[in-house]
C-alpha cells in the first residue's frame, strides 16, 4: 500500500493525511526497529559498517519483515558512538562494533536480553543504564526540535510524513490565512536562533508588509562558529522540517522562490538537502500548487563561499546574488531590501526547524515553554572540558549548572569548573559565580555574554582566561573581511596586545587599551563580527581582570598555560627518583642524583612542553 | 515630502532618500570622512564620519554617509563617544599608514598627534593606502574599466591590479589617482609614458602622439577605449584636441 502511493504526487489535505496513517500502520506492523546513527560524529566512529552489518544480519536471518533497520542523524551523543537504539523499548547500546551485531541480533532483537557490556555507563557511579531516556545526558533535555532525529531516515521522506510531518504545511495552507500564520508566530515569542535573537514574527510581518515583488525566504545552514555543528546536525538529520519551515514562511511572507545557504564543507547537509527537495517537490509539497493549494513555492539551494562571514546577513544575500560575501550598512533592513534588493526573510535553520513545531501545537503550547522573553528550546553544542559533550536541546531557563553537571555530568578529573564560554566567537565567558543563571537571550546577554549560535565550551582551572580571550580574537582576526577600519586594524592590534601580554610583555596601560580598542570596534564597526569581536576580551576583563593583571603586574600565568610566564618544578619532598620525567624529557633537561633523591630540573634547558608534569604519578612536578 | 531632522541641536529639512552627511554638508556642518565622494556609491568602510543618532530614545553611532535621513532624528556629530570612537579610528589609521600626510592631517584636525600603536611591523608597501576603496569604485563606477580591485580578505586585504602586475583592463586614465585621498595611488607622464603606482604595482603605459603635432596626447589604451564606447572610428583620434580643432 505505502510502496505504492509513496513518491505519488499529492493533491489534497486529506491524500497527506492518508498516507501519514497508512506509513504509521506499516511501521507499526513490525515490532522492532533497530536506528543506527549515521551522523558525521558516529560516521567517523564506523557508523555504515554498524548499518551495513545489521542489515546483512537481518537479511540472512530472514527477520526484515519484523525488524526494521533505519540509518538516522545525529541524536546529540556523538561522544559515545556508533550509537545504535532498538525501538520501541529505547534500548540504547554505545560505541557498537559491526562484531556485536549476531549477538545483538540473538539476545536482545530475539531473546529480549540487554547486553550490559554495551550500555552506557555512569562515569561516577558505574552504574549501567539500559534505556536511551534514562541516560543522564538525554534525561534533563526537552527534544522537540531535535528529537525526530532519532526515528527519522533523512533520505526518506515518508519516515518524515510518517511521524506527522509536513501536517504543518497542510494546515497553514488550507486551514490559515498568511496573516495567522504571521500572528501564531508572534505569539508563540519565537526569537532567531542563529545568533541576534531577533523576534522571527515581527520580522515576517515586516518583510509582508514591506512593498516589493518577487519575496524571498532564505534559511541561513552556514554555522561558522567553531565548535557549533546543530545547524549540520539537522539539515543532515531533519531536512524536511527545515523545508516545511520554509514554505510555512513563503506562505506568510508571500515569497515564491527560497534558497538554503550551505556551506561547502557540509557535504552531506548539502546531499539530504537536494534528496529532500527532489522528494517533497514530487510529492506535491514543494513547487507548483503546493497540496493542490494554489500556492507554489521553489528552493534552490547555494553553497556558502566557506567564509565566517558569509553568515553575515547582507554578506550572505551578496554571495547568493554572485558577488564577494562582504557585508554592507543595514540601516535599510534586509526585510525590506534583501536578496537583489527585494523584500527578504533570512532565518536560522534550527528557527525553521522550530516552525512546524508552532503550527502544530499551537503558540500558547509552545510560549509555555521558556522564560518571559526567550520561549521554547534551544540546541546547544557542549563541548569542553565536561564529561558528556554533544548536541543537546534544553528549555530556554534551564541553569548553565544544570546543563554543565546534570547533562554535561560535571569536570572530567575532578577539576574545578572555571568558566563557561557561550554565543561563540562573539560571545564571553561566564564564571561560577553565574553557574545558577537561567539561560535565556537577555540573561546572557546582560551578564555580558550572548546566546549566539549556541556554541557552548566549559573551562576548568587549567584554562588560562587572556589566552582563551586571544584565541577567539585571532580567529576573529582571521575571519574579518578587511572592509571597515575598526576592525581590519583594531582586532590585528589587541591579538598584538594580547600576545605581548601572554609573552610577559605587558604594560601597564594595556587593559586601559583593550577596553577602548573593544568600545571602538563595538560601536564603530560595520557588521556583527567586528561589534561582537570584543566580547570576549569585555567579558574576561570583567570576570577574571585579576588574571590579566597577574600576566601584566607579576609576569605570571596563574593557570600555568601562558608558556613564557610558567617553570615547572620539582617538588624535592614528593621525588622519589623514579626517573619517569627524566625519561619522558625530550631535550634531557632532567637529570637524577641517585637512589630515592629528588631529580634536578634545568630551567635553562627546559622547554617547558609539560612532559614530565604529564608522567608524573606522584605530583612531584608542580607549575608555576 | 520634506523630512524634519535636527542636528547638533539645529533643526534642518531635507528629503527622504538623504544621507545625514549630505544634509550636514549642505548645511555647513563638517564631519570628517575618508571614503566618501560624491563620485561614486557609499561603502562605509573607513568608519571616520560616525555621528552619534537618538531614534526613540535609543543612541547609537552610525555612518553618517551611509544613514538615510528620518523625521525626527537627532543627529549629534560631535558627541563624546563619537569623537572618541573616531579619534581611536584615525589612531588605527595613523599605524597603518606613517606615510600620508592626509592621514596626519585628519588625525591632528581630531587632536590626534601620534599613536598607541607601534608601526614597527609595517610593510612599507601600505604605507599610504587607507583601502577606503574610492579607486576601486571610480575604476568600477564611474570609468566602467573594473580594472583594480580589493583582493584578499582582513589585514591581507589590498588594492590590486588582476595578478599583481599585468595592466589587464586598465585604460591609464589615472582616475584612481585623482580620487585617492591619501596619495597612494601616483601618476606621472613622462614623455611617451604614462607610469601609474598602485600600493602593489606600477604599469608603464605607452601614450599616442598626435599626427601632426607629435605631443603624448592621451595613453594609447584610453583612446582605444574610448573609441569602442563611442563608436567613432579610431582615425576620429589621430589628432590631439588641439590640431582637431584647426
Ligand atoms: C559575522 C556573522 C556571522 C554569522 N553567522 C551566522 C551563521 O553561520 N548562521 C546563522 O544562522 N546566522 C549567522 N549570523 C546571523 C545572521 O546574520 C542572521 O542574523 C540570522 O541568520 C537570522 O536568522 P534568525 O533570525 O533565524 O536568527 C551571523 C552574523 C554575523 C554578524
Ligand atoms: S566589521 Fe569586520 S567583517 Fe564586518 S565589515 Fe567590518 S571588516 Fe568586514
Ligand atoms: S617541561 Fe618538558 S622540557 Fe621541561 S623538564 Fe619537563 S619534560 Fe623536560
Ligand atoms: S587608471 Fe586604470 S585602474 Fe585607474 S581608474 Fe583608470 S582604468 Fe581604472
Ligand atoms: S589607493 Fe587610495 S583610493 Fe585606493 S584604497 Fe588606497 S587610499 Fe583609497
Ligand atoms: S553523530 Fe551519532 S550521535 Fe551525533
Ligand atoms: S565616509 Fe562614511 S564611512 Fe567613510
Amino acid at each position: 500500500m505505502v510502496a505504492e502511493k509513496s513518491g505519488k504526487r499529492l493533491n489534497s489535505a486529506s491524500e497527506l493525511e492518508l498516507l501519514c496513517e497508512e506509513i504509521k500502520r506499516s511501521v507499526s506492523a513490525r515490532t522492532r526497529t533497530v536506528t543506527i546513527c549515521c551522523g558525521t560524529g558516529c560516521l567517523a566512529y564506523g557508523g555504515t559498517k554498524v548499518a551495513q552489518a545489521f542489515r546483512d544480519e537481518i537479511k540472512s536471518r530472514g527477520l526484515e519483515s519484523e525488524v526494521e533497520v533505519k540509518t538516522t542523524g545525529c541524536h546529540g551523543f556523538c561522544e559515545r558512538g556508533p550509537l545504535v537504539v532498538i525501538r520501541p523499548e529505547n534500548i540504547l547500546y554505545q560505541r557498537v562494533k559491526p562484531a556485536d551485531i549476531p549477538q545483538v541480533i540473538d539476545e536482545t532483537l530475539i531473546s529480549g536480553r540487554v547486553i550490559d557490556r554495551l550500555l552506557y555507563t555512569i562515569p561516577g557511579t558505574k552504574e549501567k543504564v539500559t534505556y536511551e531516556h534514562d541516560v543522564p545526558f538525554y534525561k534533563k533535555q526537552m527534544r522537540l526540535v531535535f528529537g525526530a532525529n532519532g526515528y527519522i531516515d533523512p533520505t526518506v521522506i515518508e519516515d518524515y510524513i510518517g511521524c506527522g510531518g509536513y501536517a504543518a504545511l497542510s494546515k497553514t495552507l488550507f486551514e490559515m490565512k498568511p496573516d495567522e500564520v504571521v500572528d501564531e508566530v508572534k505569539k508563540s515569542g519565537l526569537r532567531g536562533r542563529g545568533g541576534g535573537g531577533f523576534a522571527t514574527g515581527a520580522k515576517w510581518q515586516s518583510t509582508r508588509e514591506a512593498h516589493g515583488d518577487p519575496k524571498y525566504v532564505i534559511c541561513n545552514c552556514d554555522e561558522g562558529d567553531p565548535g557549533a555543528f546543530m545547524d549540520r546536525s539537522l539539515m543532515e538529520g531533519n531536512p524536511h522540517a527545515i523545508i516545511e519551515g520554509m514554505v510555512i514562511a513563503a506562505y506568510a511572507i508571500g515569497a515564491h522562490l527560497g534558497y538554503i545557504y550551505i556551506r561547502n564543507e557540509y557535504p552531506v547537509a548539502v546531499k539530504h538537502a537536494e534528496k529532500a527537495i527532489a522528494q517533497a517537490e514530487a510529492m506535491g509539497l514543494l513547487g507548483e500548487n503546493i497540496l493542490g493549494s494554489g500556492f507554489s513555492f521553489s528552493v534552490k539551494i547555494n553553497r556558502g563561499g566557506g567564509a565566517f562571514v558569509c553568515g553575515e546577513s547582507t554578506a550572505l544575500m551578496a554571495s547568493v546574488e554572485g558577488r564577494v560575501g562582504e557585508p554592507r550598512a543595514k540601516y535599510i533592513h534586509t526585510s525590506e531590501k534583501g536578496l537583489w534588493d527585494q523584500p527578504t526573510v533570512l532565518n536560522n535553520v534550527e528557527t525553521l526547524a522550530n516552525v512546524p513545531l508552532i503550527i502544530n501545537r499551537g503558540a500558547q503550547w509552545y510560549s509555555s515553554i521558556g522564560t518571559a522573553n526567550s520561549k521554547g528550546t534551544k540546541i546547544f553544542s557542549l563541548v569542553g572540558k565536561v564529561n558528556n559533550t554533544g548536541l543537546i536541546e534544553v528549555p530556554m531557563g534551564i541553569t548553565l549548572e544544570e546543563i554543565v553537571y546534570g547533562i554535561g555530568g560535571g569536570i572530567p578529573k575532578n577539576k574545578k569548573f572555571k568558566a563557561i564560554q557561550t554565543g561563540g566567537p562573539s560571545g564571553g565567558c561566564l564564571p561560577a559565580s553565574k553557574l545558577d543563571m537561567p539561560v535565556d537571550f537577555d540573561e546572557l546577554t546582560r551578564a555580558g555574554s550572548m546566546m549566539g549560535s549556541g556554541a557552548m565550551i566549559v573551562m576548568d582551572e587549567d584554562n588560562c582566561m587572556v589566552d582563551i580571550a586571544r584565541y577567539f580574537l585571532s580567529f576573529l582576526e582571521g575571519e574579518s573581511c578587511g572592509k571597515c577600519v575598526p576592525c581590519r586594524e583594531g582586532l590585528k592590534r589587541m591579538r598584538q596586545i594580547l600576545d605581548r601580554i601572554i609573552s610577559g610583555q605587558g604594560q601597564p596601560d594595556d587593559i586601559e587599551l583593550l577596553e577602548n580598542l573593544s568600545e571602538t570596534l563595538t560601536w564603530g564597526a560595520l557588521c556583527g563580527l567586528g561589534g561582537g569581536a570584543a566580547n570576549p576580551i569585555m567579558s574576561t576583563l570583567r570576570y577574571f581582570r585579576e588574571e590579566y593583571e597577574a600576566h601584566i603586574i607579576e609576569k605570571r600565568c596563574p593557570a600555568g598555560v601562558c608558556k613564557p610566564l610558567i617553570s615547572y618544578n620539582i617538588i624535592n619532598e614528593k621525588c622519589p627518583n623514579c626517573t619517569l620525567c627524566i625519561k619522558a624529557c625530550p631535550v634531557g633537561a632532567i637529570t637524577g642524583q641517585g637512589k630515592k633523591l629528588p631529580v634536578i630540573l634545568d630551567q635553562v634547558k627546559c622547554t617547558k612542553c609539560g612532559a614530565c608534569y604529564d608522567v608524573c604519578r606522584l605530583g612531584a612536578v608542580e607549575v608555576r | 515630502m520634506a523630512i524634519k531632522l535636527t542636528i547638533n541641536g539645529r533643526e534642518f529639512q531635507a528629503e527622504p532618500c538623504d544621507t545625514v552627511l549630505t544634509v550636514a554638508k549642505a548645511a555647513g556642518v563638517y564631519i570628517p570622512t575618508l571614503c566618501h565622494s560624491e563620485a561614486v556609491s557609499d561603502y562605509g568602510a573607513c568608519r571616520m564620519c560616525l555621528v552619534e543618532v537618538e531614534r526613540r530614545g535609543r543612541k547609537r553611532l552610525v555612518t553618517a554617509c551611509l544613514y538615510p535621513v528620518e523625521e525626527g532624528l537627532k543627529v549629534t556629530t560631535d558627541s563624546e563617544k563619537a569623537l572618541r570612537v573616531r579619534r581611536t579610528v584615525i589612531e588605527l589609521l595613523l599605524a597603518r599608514c606613517p606615510g600620508s600626510a592626509a592621514v596626519k592631517e585628519m588625525a591632528a584636525a581630531l587632536g590626534v598627534t601620534e599613536s598607541r600603536f607601534s608601526i614597527a611591523d609595517e610593510n612599507s608597501k601600505s604605507d599610504a593606502c587607507v583601502l577606503c576603496g574610492l579607486c576601486t569604485r571610480v575604476c568600477a563606477e564611474v570609468v566602467g574599466a573594473s580594472a583594480i580591485s580589493l583582493v584578499n580578505r582582513g589585514t591581507e586585504r589590498e588594492v590590486a591590479l588582476p595578478f599583481y602586475n599585468e595592466a589587464g583592463d586598465c585604460i591609464a586614465c589615472g582616475s584612481c589617482a585623482y580620487i585617492c585621498p591619501t596619495g597612494a595611488i601616483s601618476l606621472v607622464d613622462s614623455g611617451n609614458k604614462r607610469i601609474i603606482s598602485w600600493p602593489q604595482g606600477t604599469v608603464d603605459f605607452a601614450m599616442k602622439a598626435c599626427l601632426n603635432c607629435g605631443t603624448n596626447y592621451a595613453p594609447v589604451r584610453q583612446v582605444e577605449f574610448m573609441a569602442r564606447k563611442s563608436g567613432l572610428s579610431p582615425s576620429e583620434f589621430d589628432y590631439c584636441p588641439d590640431c582637431r580643432k584647426l
